[in-house]
């Protein structure tokens, strides 16, 4: 029902204010495509303060890969948690961040179906600042997803040799690496604009990424087809790429690798992002 | 009813053959349409009949599989930021953020509309104020009753005043008040000088704020016209006849049917028969037909307790036009949000 007022406000006064609300429209100005891709962002942002529960699945992904896999398998490679936290942690990070990127895929495909994605695209507005300012509010997410696991990694034991610049540059790679995800999720938002579907398919693609890697395990245990997968996989190399610059003495080529995958990812996906943000329906 | 915008040549809207294909269904099958400046122009039909797929296509949301059309002047392939920029899209499919407050919801619409934080901040409290949701602008819109939502909805429409508005289905789930009062909003919209296209499954609402109305059902425009057009190309009239006793309906209904040459129904009251009068007839002539045919009842005595001979409505319209009866009537409707 509508607010009291609407009946005892006299029904004249109520035409003349909208009378005058039309008249006095503020001019009409095209949003910079910076200000508009802020404007998603703040939006992002104010969803979540309105519904904290949304960085659930960013906080408790973090701390219980971080936990479980450190006590699960640290027994198994031997040492004292200090020792084993030095292979695993890296690990867990890139893994952590790569798993919640998927949360962001299903966000967008939930605006697709409830409309107000198409709100927006009713807009003049630079087409690509929905695109960048979901980036910019997941980049935020990411990042306190890896504080989670860095800071629980100290506490549990972990001494980085690469000190803070090697951690902040393992941050840096692994949120950079999970923006690409989150832009292919946002073209699998875009093509099937269904929450459920858009999470089982991330899942399909993140769980054997992140199991045919080298986080948990030396490829050289595995079969030789597998270790051939592993050579491959993105997510490895970003892993040790991860592991170099958090425990010191980084070599070029981990690092490289991470950084190429990430811009192929991206290069492939944003422009299909944008394709497919001006073409849908 | 709204001021015409002389001097500019071009209409509003232009289209011809507009054709959606989804998959084996022709959503739409070769739609015309010509809306003036400064017109309400509705668009009326049941549910799936292609009301929203026009909508979104003039709308620029989804791109037509045949057909052109230009809105206020741009061609609606190659200039869809001209026609984004001067328009508003509000309704079923445009959504507000459920979990964001009424004001965050237009302040973020504000700055996607280039005004800085001083004109949203303003612009969003005189758009709550008029609209009566002042009151409301602090909670989340997920807890608003449905009316406040679609004022809500509209007020998003008016954030930089727009040359042409589109009203999907404005007041489909409505509580009778809240439709009133969306209704009175309309109107003063189309009386600043905006151009409104509205969609709407009730022949009351088309009645009521469209100068123009285009009967769609199955992709294809079955009728277009003023109200009053579309109500003539059915017939004269129709002829409600109520009698003393219930009783004897069926005869009179049966004489009735004899003496005019039309459809003869037994209304809900168990009293009353209407009659759907043929067309054409000038005056004279249904004079003559009502005035034997109450002949003729007397010499069957029954007894007629009133006779009165009205417009068919835009529903006997619909009806004879489609074949088929339109949605329901809005009131038959409950306030699902409140």
């Amino acid at each position: 029902m509508s607010t009291p007022a609407a009946i005892t406000r006299p029904a004249a006064e109520r035409t003349d204010r909208i009378d005058l609300l039309l008249a006095a429209s503020p001019p009409r100005r095209r949003a910079g495509a910076l200000a508009a891709s802020a404007t998603f962002g703040r939006r992002a942002m104010l969803k979540i303060k309105h519904d904290p529960k949304q960085l659930v699945d960013s906080i408790a992904i973090p701390i219980l890969f971080t936990v479980l896999f450190t006590y699960l398998f640290g027994g198994a490679l031997g040492g004292s948690p200090g020792d084993y936290l030095t292979m695993l942690l890296p690990g867990t990070l890139s893994m952590s961040i790569a798993i919640v990127t998927m949360y962001g895929g299903a966000r967008l495909a939930k605006d697709v179906t409830t409309g107000a994605f198409d709100r927006f695209r009713s807009l003049s507005v630079w087409r690509g600042a929905f695109v960048l300012g979901g980036l910019l509010s997941d980049a935020a997410r990411y990042l306190f997803a890896s504080a989670m696991v860095v800071l629980l990694g100290l506490a549990m034991g972990y001494r980085p040799e690469g000190g803070a610049p090697g951690v902040l540059a393992a941050v840096a790679l692994v949120v950079a690496f999970g923006l690409s995800l989150s832009l292919l999720w946002a073209a699998v938002a875009l093509l099937v604009p269904d929450q459920g579907v858009v999470i089982s398919i991330a899942n399909l693609v993140l769980m054997p990424l992140s199991f045919a890697s080298n986080i948990f395990v030396q490829p050289s245990t595995m079969p030789g087809w597998l270790q051939a997968v592993v050579e491959v996989n993105p997510l490895s190399h970003v892993a040790t790429a991860a592991r170099e610059l958090m425990n010191g003495g980084a070599g070029t080529g981990a690092v490289t690798w991470s950084l190429v995958a990430t811009a192929v990812i991206a290069g492939v996906c944003a422009p299909l992002d944008l394709h497919l943000y001006g073409r849908r329906g | 009813m709204s001021k015409n915008s002389m001097g500019r040549d071009h209409p509003a809207i232009e289209a011809y053959g507009l054709v959606k294909v989804y998959g084996e269904n022709r959503a739409l099958d070769g739609i015309d349409l010509t809306v003036r400046r400064g017109q309400v122009f509705g668009f009326l039909g049941p549910n799936g009949a292609g009301k929203t797929t026009t909508i979104r296509i003039l709308a620029t949301l989804t791109r037509p599989d045949g057909g052109t059309a230009r809105v206020l002047g741009h061609d609606l392939i190659g200039e869809r930021d001209a026609i984004r920029a001067r328009s508003a899209v509000t309704g079923q499919f445009a959504a507000l953020d459920d979990d964001l407050t009424g004001y965050e919801n237009l302040s973020i619409l504000g700055r996607l509309h280039g005004l800085s934080g001083a004109a949203v901040r303003r612009r969003a409290d005189d758009l709550l104020d008029a609209f009566e949701l002042a009151g409301a602008a602090g909670r989340p819109v997920g807890g608003y009753s449905g009316g406040m939502r679609r004022r809500l909805d509209i007020a998003a429409g008016l954030i930089v005043t727009p040359d042409l508005l589109f009203l999907d289905e404005p007041t489909t789930g409505l509580d009778p008040r809240s439709r009133n009062q969306v209704w009175e909003l309309v109107r003063r919209i189309a009386e600043a000088g905006t151009t409104v296209l509205l969609t709407t499954q009730y022949l009351e609402e088309a009645d009521q704020l469209a100068e123009q109305i285009a009967v769609i059902d199955h992709g294809r425009i079955v009728a277009e016209g003023t109200s009053a057009q579309l109500k003539s190309r059915v017939g004269s009239g129709t002829l409600h006849v109520r009698l003393l006793d219930g009783e004897q309906r069926p005869r009179a209904r049966q004489v009735l049917a004899g003496a005019l040459d039309g459809t003869v129904r037994p209304a809900a009251d168990p009293l009353t028969l209407s009659v759907l009068l043929p067309a054409p007839a000038d005056a004279t002539d249904v004079g003559r037909l009502v005035g034997q045919a109450m002949t003729m009842l007397a010499e069957a005595r029954v007894a007629v307790a009133e006779v009165t001979l009205g417009q068919p409505s835009l529903d006997e319209a619909f009806l004879a036009l489609t074949g088929h009866p339109a949605g329901p009537a809005p009131t038959d409707h409950e306030d699902v949000n409140a």
